[in-house]
């Protein structure tokens, strides 16, 4: 069967020609849309409350508001500075130990810290490092002689510095970086390259950053990119870790949204357009920055430096990573004792009584919420491999057309701020009666949950070796047939990575759940948050653990299919 | 009898009118569908309930209400927790926005003060519907003035007496035998005492009370409070008030650079020590958290010299809910006497009751009787006379000249 009759010949074809247009259409669209429902209002028109004509007056007053430049260098600060550790960090795993079994053992201990959602995340780790926190109570009194907690102003959560959100972000960001880099390394050819540097006398740190870097970097871009957006534009995050006199701009652009001063919609909107703006600055800044040190160190790439073993920096990198891991167990660790809790005064170290009510009380709101997450999860995430795995077969088999070209796009929803677009979806949905139904859930899901599975899927689709199939082909196979029994069966541990990620993907999500459900469907995510304002440990606890576990069973049911043998 | 004298002793035109007044009466009744009909309706609906979702107690409540009206009335009660109700009204705003004036997502909410205020100014609420409600002649309008007085905005029937609130402040009389009874007293105990004082963070219900609280002990201009903010009056008005918060500031905990964030997050300091002073809007608060074993049984309330401000909370039915008749059912079973006593349970929730218990049955009554005040509530004589709010206009003018301020 020659490409023409192929693409002439069965639906399925048809389908597969039009996937790519379709699926930006899916992802563009509400973007679009939604940007538009937030730029009219940052211009002055919003007639619901009285505001029809075009004008600079929000920009006027958003300018004139308490605090925006202090929420602006916050956002800022922290979004750079939780970027650029995690991505150095994750560098430093990856540069001092590429070549040694330590590359598996990280790769192993990823799977859990990925699942973990950002918000379980930060709700541990307040409890963590507060002044009244766990951490605290290990030291006292014997060693600190704190007999009540101290009163530090600068440390803590949501300290005004931002360095608790900093820290959230990078228990997050680190695995994530950390996991694309691998994926990253692993499509290079990194043992001849290793092997030759090596017999040149090169030292394996030296051998990373002259050699692997300059090649590695440009598959880490639009990760590196999607990190750096979403710190600088996190909400649930930042909610529950960060300062909040002023807050980041992403929060006090929610804040505006949603206080009871209807007027002041106008100016948040010209806040999240503002917000977007920045990011755009952000990614072309911190782009110009790496061409920048790229440049500069190209003297010294070529100036045959060898370098040591680099022992001390193992040790060095290996111990940061071991922080930030230990950091993640422990703040998931403190939340599971606390959801067993019924007294746990300052200082003890572990709860006074413990007590199963906290679980049993929750059990109905847990269960119930456990299938709304795993429905719109499970939903979104098959859409999305369906959409991913469609446009991938596209691109192997068929001339790139325009949108096959484009599909670069995909990752815009990872890079346009959530709030920069998501009050004008919310518009959108009710305009259309499709607020608060299921299919609008799914369909914001989407938007956020195709970027990811389709970035972990379009490496090792691409890399796969085309001889297989071709061989079916030639033994007389349909290339339907190729597919689902030769190429996808070969393929399934890279499918069942991303379709968890996806999941975990969707489990994490806090905006789009809010602004599409209408509040009508409660996740454990949205829940969860909620209850933070409550400040409840047991009950966050008890949400918390699940909403890491969802996920995590994921990743194990992931793994299990990867390594079962058909 | 004695009025049916004097009436066939008055003029003929008296009467004439006495039953023109009835017969239009009659008609308008006619017009309104009785309430039988609307419980008919109302089975089978599904009511979107939306409530700030921060506290524990009242959503187990809410869970309770919810079994009671299906079993009831069957109506399907939704509990949509928001983490500010400002997002539900910000919600109904957006489906005003996009023309979506029937079936909205929101059938009930939990809302009072300056959120009355800005539904009830735009033309988002419902009704009037609260006073034809049958167990509205129940509720205690005379000595409870802000069931129809909601911050000084007229209620008129938008929406529907839920809870009573009366700000009291909380410690632990094992650590604290005499706390700070006025607001100079408390000033000076934040000097002597460091990083142990603080209140959440306006825009949060109870921070903003906080303000006003300090606000009415430290102005002399009462009358003023009482009106709609004027630009002029605003500045002098409070300048006692930003010179007292800037004083305090410094000794505030974590240096007053960071704020609990609600009510709950504000008790829950007091519970791990990192405070001293607490302070509720529920002045059974205390006594239901030592129930639950989260605070100690040493913890005890009070309220300041010359007494602190009170308000009450209500539920309220959006203009385009799509299922008006079982929100008002519902809303109707809210001020049952059972689901009242039950709130006011500190075992289950100690929320006040809106209720007169004069106007109730000697069963009816019993219920609420009955109950044992908790350990740490006070009792009416102890809580002493409520000092009314401010207009809600105050209420944004002063968290936005606290943010100005204090978060910049």
């Amino acid at each position: 069967m020659n490409r023409e009759t192929a693409r002439r010949g069965s639906w399925s074809a048809l389908a597969l020609n039009r996937a790519p247009a379709l699926t930006l259409f899916i992802l563009l669209a509400p973007i679009a849309a939604g940007l538009l429902g937030t730029l009219l209002p940052a211009f002055g028109w919003l007639p619901v409350v009285g505001a029809a004509d075009f004008s600079l007056e929000p920009w006027r007053a958003l300018w004139a508001a308490p605090g925006l430049g202090q929420s602006l260098a916050l956002s800022l600060w922290t979004g750079f500075a939780a970027t650029a550790l995690s991505l150095l960090l994750a560098l430093a795993l990856l540069a001092t130990c590429h070549h040694t079994l330590w590359l598996r053992r990280i790769r192993q201990s990823l799977a859990p810290l990925l699942a973990v959602p950002h918000a379980a995340l930060a709700f541990g780790l307040a409890f963590l490092i507060a002044p009244s926190g766990w951490l605290a109570r290990w030291f006292s009194p014997w060693a600190t002689g704190w007999e009540r907690p101290p009163d530090l102003a600068g440390f803590g959560p949501q300290d005004p510095w931002g360095l608790s959100l900093i820290l959230a972000l990078l228990l997050k960001q680190t695995p994530y970086l950390l996991f694309m880099g691998l994926s990253g390394l692993s499509q290079l050819p990194l043992e001849s390259w290793s092997s030759v540097a090596r017999s040149l006398g090169y030292g394996p740190i030296t051998t990373f950053f002259k050699v692997i870097l300059p090649s590695l970097y440009p598959l880490l871009r639009l990760p590196v990119f999607a990190a750096l957006a979403f710190s600088l534009t996190v909400v649930d995050v930042a909610l529950i870790i960060g300062p909040s006199t002023p807050p980041t701009l992403a929060v006090q652009a929610l804040r505006w949204f949603n206080g009871p001063e209807l007027t002041w919609r106008l100016p948040a909107a010209a806040a999240a357009v503002l917000l977007t703006l920045l990011v755009l600055i952000a990614l072309a800044t911190w782009e110009g920055m790496v061409r920048l040190l790229g440049r500069l160190s190209r003297f010294w790439v070529i100036g045959g430096w060898r370098g040591g073993m680099g022992g001390i920096a193992r040790r060095l990198a290996l111990g940061g990573g071991g922080a930030v891991f230990a950091c993640a167990t422990l703040s998931m660790g403190g939340l599971l004792l606390w959801s067993f809790a019924q007294r746990w005064p300052f200082p003890l170290a572990w709860p006074e009584r413990w007590t199963p009510d906290n679980w049993i009380g929750q059990s109905g709101n847990l269960l119930a919420m456990i299938g709304t997450t795993s429905i719109i999860g499970v939903a979104a995430t098959a859409l999305a491999l369906g959409l991913s795995l469609a446009c991938l077969e596209h691109e192997a088999h068929r001339r790139p057309t325009f949108a096959g070209r484009s599909l670069w796009l995909l990752y815009l929803p990872l890079l346009v701020p959530q709030v920069g677009f998501l009050f004008g979806i919310q518009v959108l949905l009710v305009w259309g009666g499709l607020d608060g139904g299921w299919p609008a859930l799914v369909w914001t899901h989407v938007l956020f949950v195709l970027p990811y599975v389709f970035l972990s899927l379009a490496d090792p689709w691409r890399a796969f070796d085309a001889r297989y199939e071709q061989t079916a082909l030639a033994l007389g196979a349909s290339r339907a047939r190729a597919f689902w029994r030769v190429k996808l069966p070969l393929l399934r541990g890279p499918v069942a990575v991303a379709a968890a990620l996806g999941f975990s993907v969707s489990v994490a999500q806090y905006l789009p759940t809010l602004f599409a459900g209408a509040g009508r469907h409660a996740t454990i995510t949205t829940e969860a948050v909620t209850l933070a304002s409550g400040g409840n440990r047991r009950v966050i606890g008890a949400f918390a653990v699940v909403q890491a576990a969802l996920p995590l069973l994921g990743f194990a049911a992931a793994l299990w299919i990867a390594k079962r043998r058909t | 009898m004695a009025m049916l004298g004097k009436l066939s002793g008055g003029p003929w035109r008296r009467l004439i009118l006495l039953l023109a007044v009835s017969l239009v009466l009659g008609v308008l009744k006619a017009a309104e569908p009785a309430w039988d009909e609307i419980e008919k309706t109302a089975r089978g609906q599904t009511v979107y309930w939306n409530t700030w979702g921060g506290d524990e107690k009242a959503n187990a409540y809410i869970a309770w209400v919810g079994e009671r009206v299906k079993e009831r009335y069957g109506i399907a009660l939704q509990h949509v927790k928001v983490g500010d109700i400002a997002e539900t009204v910000s919600r109904i705003l957006a489906e005003k926005y996009a023309g979506r004036n029937e079936k909205g997502t929101v059938d009930l909410l939990w809302i009072n003060g300056e959120n009355f205020h800005t539904m009830k100014s735009n033309g988002l609420l419902f009704g009037p519907f609260s006073e034809r409600l049958p167990h509205y002649p129940l509720v205690d309008t005379v000595t409870i003035p802000s069931t129809t007085l909601d911050f000084t905005e007229p209620v008129e029937g938008m929406e529907v007496p839920w809870g009573k609130s009366h700000v009291v402040f909380i410690h632990d009389a094992a650590k604290l035998q005499n706390p700070p009874k006025s607001v100079s007293e408390l000033m000076d105990y934040i000097k002597a005492h460091p990083g142990r004082f603080t209140y959440p963070e306006p825009p949060d219900t109870l921070g903003s009370t906080f303000l006003k609280q300090i606000l009415i002990k430290l102005t002399d201009q009462q009358e003023a409070l009482q009106k709609p903010v004027a630009e002029t009056t605003f500045g002098p008005v409070t300048a006692p008030l930003w010179g007292w918060l800037d004083e305090v500031r410094p000794h505030l905990w974590r240096q007053g650079q960071t704020f609990p964030q609600s009510a709950p997050a504000l008790r829950q300091l007091l519970a791990d020590g990192e405070i001293d002073i607490a302070f509720s809007l529920n002045p059974n608060d205390a006594s239901a958290e030592i129930e639950k074993g989260n605070l100690r049984n040493t913890v005890r309330t009070y309220v300041l010299a010359g007494g602190t401000i009170a308000n009450t909370h209500f539920v309220a039915i959006p203009y385009n809910s799509s299922a008006k008749e079982g929100a008002q059912v519902v809303a109707n079973f809210l001020l049952s006497p059972e689901a009242q006593s039950r709130k006011l349970d500190p075992a289950i929730w100690g929320d006040p009751t809106v209720l007169g218990l004069e106007k109730l049955s000697p069963a009816d009554r019993a219920r609420f009787i009955e109950l044992k005040r908790g350990v740490a509530t006070l009792s009416p004589g102890e809580l002493g006379a409520p000092l009314p709010e401010p207009h809600p206009s105050w209420v944004e003018r002063l968290e936005a000249a606290w943010r100005a301020r204090y978060s910049r």
